[in-house]
């Protein structure tokens, strides 16, 4: 087994026995990032000798007997978090040269722990979209299928998982940004409860829904890197105290009395059913472990979609006028008045998608729209996230697919903004309700992995991850490796 | 369906510049999103409170105290004029 291709957990055991050193670890990972990244172009920026100074560092402190939840593990960060000294550009024009005074809180959180940093992935522009085609660089590729994308935003932090090229990384999710890549690329993908993870230092999107979540390779590292990640943070005023998680207590392959709950407006039109079928296997295979299941109604799940795409672009609209040419990033050269740097610097560095939301959000918000939009929208969430406060009063956690389909070819939809959007229709009303839920690999569909969602109440992670695991320890699917190799 | 007139407005509010081949691309783009977005007027939502926040803080508070911030050499440092330590603009006033 090469060292690249471990889990977390895995790395963990070895470096705590002294087996491995973590400059080994380190040193593996890169490797295999020069070895399969021009085929996943996964990666934005990789750090080899910063990254190699960490595991230094990290070998040396474990030589005086210390030790950290994450220390020696390389992790990649999705390339909207910021890292001291490193270009975070969001995947934008505007931002190509910005380079962050300061470390984002998660990425403080990873130091303390130990972790070493590898770099940063690709992503949509801002965050916006389901493919990772709208990055202003290049499109990363599904390590499964390269012809495929490998969904979005944080396509490259699930490629790059995926494809053994990070032990584990972060990505956001604002409607799905962290699952559906993750069920894209056959990985795990953890979106926390609203307000578990720090935002501070992440280039805000949508600021109600934003939520920094880990993509792993397993069930455990996921917990893991949740533990590492949630702690209430006095520079994020949406930060909220959560308990730790009890490891021991919650990585236990039990589902005795478990109570499952199946929305069904998550099984009709617009699902493949070859995703459907898998899923449904996958409640099966819960039943026979000793969950109890049974049907329930989210009635106002085909609102999500709408509502969400007016409450995003609304907030983006605000959050991105900071990108005005004047602080940091692009400016637009010999114009004439200070209106004319501000459009001319936001036409030359922001692409298609960022503008379109832009503008759907400014619309939203404008005078005459905005009762019938964006307050519209507001109450509309309302009752999305009374769905699931009901439906939580009987179930314990809800069983769904992640995304309608298993990844779709790239340049398919990229056309067409409102089928790109659909992509999403299953991850969004998470993201409204403000809930915590987690994408795990449930079978394939033509080589094409499928993804498992399981969502939870507010702070309810702990048993959402157990029901991940004991899914998990029943099932192989996420120990399957694509074909990169073959192809190299 | 949005008139290059009504892109061109909110574009303006947006303080983003539109070529004209864009302007008649988002008029369709957006009018198509609006279009599906309408749907949300089928729900009856006069007894509904909106939702701006899912979490249930409020005035989340931090002591009035002086804390180490950015120099003003990191602050500017990514700034694309700067002249005499402060961010250089185009006139704003006549």
């Amino acid at each position: 087994m090469q060292l690249y291709s471990l889990t977390v957990q895995q790395a963990l055991d070895l470096l705590r026995r002294k087996e491995v050193s973590a400059l080994e670890l380190c040193e593996s990972i890169l490797d295999r990032i020069v070895a399969v990244d021009n085929s996943t172009k996964a990666f934005l920026t990789v750090t080899p000798e910063e990254a190699c100074d960490q595991a230094r560092a990290a070998d040396a402190a474990r030589a005086q007997g210390l030790d950290g939840a994450l220390l020696g593990i390389p992790i990649a960060l999705k390339d909207n978090i910021c890292r001291l000294g490193l270009p975070t550009t969001c995947g934008s024009r505007i931002l190509e040269s910005f380079i962050p005074p300061y470390d984002a809180t998660v990425v403080a959180l990873l130091r303390r722990a130990g972790a070493v940093l590898l770099g940063k992935t690709n992503l949509d522009e801002f965050a916006m979209g389901s493919s990772t085609e709208n990055s202003a660089f290049f499109s990363t590729r599904n390590p499964w299928n390269l012809d495929r994308v490998p969904g979005g935003s944080s396509g490259g932090s699930a490629a790059a998982v995926c494809a053994d090229e990070a032990l584990a990384a972060l990505g956001s999710d604002t409607g799905g940004s962290v699952r559906q890549p993750a069920a894209f690329c056959g990985v795990v993908g953890l979106k926390p409860t609203y307000g578990r993870v720090s935002r501070y230092g992440v280039a805000a999107f949508a600021s109600s829904l934003d939520q920094i979540g880990p993509i792993t390779k397993d069930v455990t590292d996921a917990a893991l890197l949740l533990n590492a990640l949630s702690e209430h943070d006095p520079h994020d005023s949406t930060s909220i105290e959560s308990p730790k998680l009890d490891l021991a207590q919650v990585l236990r392959p039990e589902v005795d009395g478990i109570r499952i709950g199946v929305p069904q407006e998550y099984f009709g039109a617009g699902a493949q059913p070859q995703v459907v079928a898998a899923v449904q296997e996958a409640i099966e295979t819960l039943v026979d472990m000793g969950a109890l299941v049974d049907t329930v109604s989210l009635p106002h799940t085909e609102y999500a979609l709408p509502a969400y795409y007016l409450l995003a672009p609304a907030e983006a609209s605000a959050n991105l006028a900071r990108y005005d040419g004047i602080r940091y990033g692009v400016r637009a050269d010999n114009t004439a008045d200070i209106w004319s740097t501000y459009c001319e610097s936001r036409q030359q560095g922001l692409g298609s998608e960022v503008k379109r939301r832009i503008m759907l959000g400014t619309y939203a918000l404008s005078a005459g729209y905005y009762d019938a939009y964006y307050l519209k929208a507001q109450r509309a969430r309302t009752l999305i996230k009374q769905d699931f406060d009901h439906a939580f009063e009987r179930f314990d956690v809800l069983l769904s697919p992640t995304a309608p389909t298993v990844a779709f070819g790239l340049g398919e939809k990229s056309q067409d903004p409102l089928q790109m959007y659909l992509s999403d229709v299953f991850t969004i009303p998470q993201s409204l309700a403000g809930i915590c839920a987690i994408s795990i690999p449930c079978g394939f569909d033509h080589a094409l992995p499928i993804g498992l969602q399981i969502s939870g109440p507010a702070l309810g992670e702990a048993t959402v991850l157990r029901v991940a695991y004991a899914y998990e320890q029943a099932t192989s699917w996420h120990l399957q490796k694509p074909p990169l190799d073959k192809e190299n | 369906m949005l008139t290059p007139e009504e892109v061109g407005h909110i574009a303006g509010l947006a303080r983003l510049g539109l070529s004209p081949e864009e302007i008649q691309t988002f008029g369709k783009q957006l009018s198509a999103i609006l279009d599906y977005a309408h749907t949300l007027a089928r729900l009856d939502t006069e007894q509904v409170a909106p939702t701006a926040t899912v979490l249930a803080l409020e005035n989340v508070l931090a002591p009035d105290r002086a804390e180490p911030s950015l120099s003003q050499e990191d602050a500017l440092a990514n700034s694309p004029q700067v002249q005499d330590g402060q961010f250089r603009v185009t006139a704003i006033m006549e």
